[in-house]
């Protein structure tokens, strides 16, 4: 156990098998930069898979832990495992996705490691030795400016908040092992089976244009007019993900955090708010053009062209004149 | 099985938020409030579990919460079996215009599941007003259980949940967690039930809400709320006006320019 807080900045790394996340990159740029305002240095955790240290090169320091539980993703093992490391580290902050593994541990560790968390956070930086952190919140209505006070602190980070290049470096980490904890060999959950996403009917990350709806759509019976209207324009439909929990389209057509990232030529949004999660998948389209009856909807803060014109009224309108 | 569905409402996200004049919280007493989103999906799937093979499903509330007494009556009606009030004038600080702090919730709820155990507990995977972290996770340390948060699916196994853990791009894990445990719900496995108005009328005659006090469990380090903004209206978009054949004329020029509409 070691006391003594380091000004070192720590990074949860996410893989699937060998394949490091977009968003660890990010947070190891961010993390960087943090670290050389504070005076320490960059060090990322890798659990499970000591072999991937070799792609996370942006990193001063990897601490890997290995054991078998740690093979794949399991909440509580990287619990443990976290815990274990952040004794023996006592770094300045710990920074995580704000996707499932920052949603299940970041508040779990804030009560174990005695440590405030600010989440849903798009920007974070170091102002006079205090973390300062800005989270968007009620779907992105709302900016939270915070500060992190104590001597630690956990953020959990947006995807897409900063740039993944400033994490890619070629350096070669120096890998730190830690001694798996005793914890992970008695533990309350197991992993019993891994599903991939399934392989849909079209490939939304690959489309050109995309017609994107959300729930102001309403009802299963309306979303016959945006299906006209990609019909006309020969795009595939796509939608955000309460429009596929809904049940009104395929899994595969989701944009978003835990649907597709998707970068085509032209977004048309209707009916969609703009949470932060669906932001996350459609951010870098190259043109957005939104439709929303609410003016302060949040998609306005990243479409290039919008419109509170009401989406009933503006779809078949677009269908005829495309149809010409 | 005694399932714990801690609920909450949050504002209406489709109004406008209004700030404090501080600009360090929510004005509550503008705002008009609903059931947070993921909480009714949490609801739905503990409903789930019961219509599958029994449990009694016990929907808990803060009394401080906006239209807490409206949400539980609803969740009476849609199949709960009780519902619970916590009176929470126990925690200073709490009442007033601002948002309660996920911790100081999931003290308090911790601290009435101490009393009252719970085999499962299930709940929003998250809150639209939350800050300082979300609830399964927090409430499940404090009461130190397995927790398994972004749940798509929790069916009963025994003195065991097979939970559905959802990842990025739809890639999902299935666990098996032993009870009791804390889960974070995404989604329920069907869409949440309606509850016909006539049964929450009845419900609300029945008068089934049950009001009780509870000893905090210690609530963590909390952040410092230096403001709280509205991001830019409009941000950098371009707003097109004028009647829908208007709007629709622009948008279609604009993808005509870009080679993506005939003609
Ligand atoms: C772990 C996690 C992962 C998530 N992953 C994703 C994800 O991958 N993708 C995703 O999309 N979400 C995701 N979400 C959900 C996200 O938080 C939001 O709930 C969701 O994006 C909201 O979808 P929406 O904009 O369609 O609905 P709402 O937020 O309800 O917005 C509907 C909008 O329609 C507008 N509207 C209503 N009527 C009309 C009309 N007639 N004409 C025009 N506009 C109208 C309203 O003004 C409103 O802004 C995730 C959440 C969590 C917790």
């Amino acid at each position: 156990m070691n006391d003594e807080v380091s000004s070192n900045v720590m990074v949860l790394a996410e893989h699937t098998g060998m394949q490091v996340s977009e968003g660890t990159y990010e947070l190891i740029g961010k993390a960087r930069e943090l670290a050389s305002a504070l005076g320490g240095v960059t060090e990322v955790v890798l659990l499970g898979r000591r072999a991937v240290a070799a792609r996370l090169d942006g990193a001063d320091i990897v601490v890997s832990v290995e054991h078998p539980a740690l093979e794949e993703y399991l909440p509580e093992a990287y619990e443990q495992a976290l815990l274990e490391v952040l004794a023996q580290r006592s770094p300045r902050l710990l920074l995580m996705s704000n996707a499932t593994i920052g949603l299940d541990l970041g508040a779990a560790l804030s009560v174990r490691w005695d440590a405030p968390l600010a989440g849903y956070v798009s920007a974070l930086e170091i102002d006079g030795g205090a973390v300062m952190a800005t989270a968007k919140i009620l779907g992105g209505k709302v900016l939270a400016e915070v500060e992190l006070p104590g001597e630690r602190g956990i953020v959990t980070v947006l995807g897409g908040a900063f740039s993944a290049a400033a994490g890619q470096l070629a350096s070669t980490p120096e890998v730190v092992d830690v001694t798996p904890p005793a914890g992970l060999d008695a533990l309350r959950m197991s992993l019993r089976q891994v599903f991939e996403a399934d392989g849909g009917d079209v490939d939304i990350s690959s489309a050109d244009m995309l017609v994107s709806v959300g729930r102001g759509i309403e009802s299963q019976d309306n979303m016959e007019i945006v299906l006209e209207l990609a019909g006309a324009l020969g795009v595939p439909l796509s939608a955000s993900r309460p429009v596929v929990d809904a049940g009104w389209l395929p899994k595969t057509r989701q944009v978003g955090q835990s649907g597709l990232k998707v970068k085509p030529k032209v977004y048309l949004a209707f009916g969609i708010s703009g949470a932060p999660e669906h932001l996350e998948g459609m951010r870098n389209a190259e043109l957005i053009i939104a439709c929303n009856t609410d003016p302060g909807a949040p998609i306005f803060g990243v479409a290039h062209c919008g419109t509170t014109v009401d989406l009933f009224d503006l779809v078949p309108e677009l269908v005829d004149k495309i149809r010409g | 099985m005694r399932i714990v569905v801690p609920v909450k409402s949050v504002p209406d996200l489709v109004e406008e938020i209004e700030l404090t004049a501080d600009e360090t919280g929510i004005d509550r007493e503008y705002l008009t409030f609903v059931l947070s989103e993921w909480d009714a999906q949490a609801l739905e799937e503990a409903l789930l579990l019961k219509d599958a093979g029994g449990a009694q499903v016990v929907a808990v509330g803060l009394a401080d919460d906006p239209e807490i007494d409206q949400i539980l009556y609803t969740a009476l009606a849609k199949g709960a079996d009780a519902a619970v009030k916590i009176a929470d004038a126990s925690v200073a600080g709490l009442s007033g215009p601002r948002v309660i702090r996920t911790a100081d919730r999931a003290a308090l709820l911790a601290g009435y599941l101490a009393d009252q155990p719970a085999d499962l507990v299930v709940t929003g995977v998250q809150a639209a007003d939350d800050l300082d972290g979300q609830l399964p996770a927090t409430l499940a340390a404090l009461l130190d259980l397995p927790h398994v948060s972004v749940a798509v699916s929790v069916v009963a196994a025994g003195g065991s949940v097979t939970v559905r853990q959802e990842f990025a791009a739809g890639r999902s894990h299935e666990l098996q967690v032993q009870l009791p445990a804390v889960i974070g719900v995404q989604s329920a496995r069907q869409a949440p039930r309606y509850a016909p108005i006539t049964r929450i009328r009845q419900a609300q005659q029945a008068g089934g809400l049950t009001e009780v006090a509870v000893s905090p469990r210690a609530a963590g380090a909390g952040l410092v709320v230096r403001r709280m903004h509205r991001p830019e209206a409009g941000g950098h978009a371009e707003m097109l006006t004028g009647s829908a054949g208007n709007v629709a004329d622009q948008i279609v020029g604009l993808l005509r320019a870009r080679g993506l509409v005939k003609g």
